[in-house]
């Protein structure tokens, strides 16, 4: 038994299956844009901001956010227990990565409701 | 032929080096790494080598030849060499003692954690523990292990976290006493490894799969661990 404080759930199973889950709705979310991208080729602004308008849409787009974040915070925090060997700078590097997400995940509610 | 060795002797040399050997091989004969080893021992006494059983039972002449984690004995030159030139070096991550001769310790130590052996508080029956032929085939694929570390020292995650991450030969070990039919305790053996270095620093990239000269899988006995632990905890 490893002990390990700075993973996203501190437990190896939780963060393996966040992963696989949020890996889902981010491939999810990745075929929708795509999808809808070539179905409506001469797309308009007023399409385009009605489809961000709609509540589901919301649910959707912060679902992927949070995800985005829950994702390259395990991601990212593997990568720096493999490569940065000195602790304070694997420490620093960790920190550095969970404020970018929050800040990512706080302007992406932003966006989304246009606050 | 040309065979490039990778030397390093501790005593004398103070960085490793890759030295080159012209050899005469027999011709419409495909000799094994490891007979061509033996040829070069013969002109070169100071060469070092594990080896024992010579046919890939014993599992103490895993090297990298020309890249690729393997049995010498077993390996046909044919096989291990590249554009008619055979490099050998010692199994990659682990410290060498000299030069084809690695340091099994940290290897050791991983498949020590994982406590290979059967653990039951069951009373001793007065004969022995009988397995149905079906408990009983559960092990094949698992239980032919030899412990050569080709599967490891072939695993990034290894390389990074030896101390941490029980590597793919470990893991298999570990497999093969979850799945079997007369250990009980399989609970204390998933929390052991429910964390997340021990199992899970495996990415999947089957590098093990690949080398494994007893053609096992540890990748999907991983995946076997990582079912029974989402079993348990959902």
């Amino acid at each position: 038994m490893v002990t390990q404080i700075t993973s996203f759930g501190r437990s190896g199973l939780y963060d393996w299956m966040m992963q696989r889950v949020s890996a889902v709705v981010l491939s999810l979310y990745t075929v929708f844009i795509i999808g809808y991208l070539l179905v409506n080729p001469e797309l308009t602004y007023e399409q385009w901001s009605a489809l961000f308008e709609a509540t589901w849409m919301r649910v959707f787009s912060l679902m992927v956010l949070l995800s985005i974040g829950m994702h390259s915070w395990i991601g990212l925090w593997s990568i720096s227990t493999d490569y940065i060997k000195a602790t304070g700078a694997r420490f620093f590097f960790q920190s550095l990565c969970g404020f970018v997400m929050f800040v990512y995940v706080v302007w992406g509610v932003q966006v989304l409701w246009g606050l | 032929m040309l065979v490039s060795i990778y030397r390093y002797n501790p005593e004398k040399d103070d960085a490793p080096y890759m030295q080159d050997y012209e050899i005469e091989l027999p011709a419409g004969k495909d000799l094994m790494v490891l007979d061509v080893l033996n040829l070069l021992k013969a002109q070169d006494p100071s060469i070092s080598y594990r080896r024992s059983c010579r046919e890939g039972v014993c599992g103490s002449d895993g090297m990298n030849m020309s890249g690729k984690n393997g049995l010498a004995c077993i390996t046909t030159v044919s096989e291990a060499a590249k554009n008619g030139k055979l490099i050998l070096r010692p199994l990659p991550g682990l410290p060498v003692v000299r030069d084809l001769v690695v340091d099994m310790g940290q290897f050791y130590k991983q498949y020590e954690k994982i406590r290979p052996y059967l653990l039951n508080d069951t009373p001793a029956p007065a004969i022995e523990r009988l397995q149905s032929p079906e408990e009983r085939e559960k092990l094949d694929g698992l239980y032919e292990c030899i412990l050569c570390a080709c599967c490891s020292t072939a695993c990034p995650s290894f390389w990074w976290n030896p101390d941490k991450f029980i590597g793919p030969s470990g893991l298999l070990q570990a497999y093969r006493f979850l799945a079997d039919s007369r250990d009980t305790a399989t609970q204390e053996r998933l929390s052991d490894l429910d964390d997340p270095f021990s199992v899970f620093r495996c990415h999947g990239i089957m590098n093990c799969v690949n080398v494994c000269p007893k053609g096992l899988n540890p990748t999907k006995a991983i995946g076997n661990i990582r079912t029974m632990l989402l079993q348990r905890a959902t």
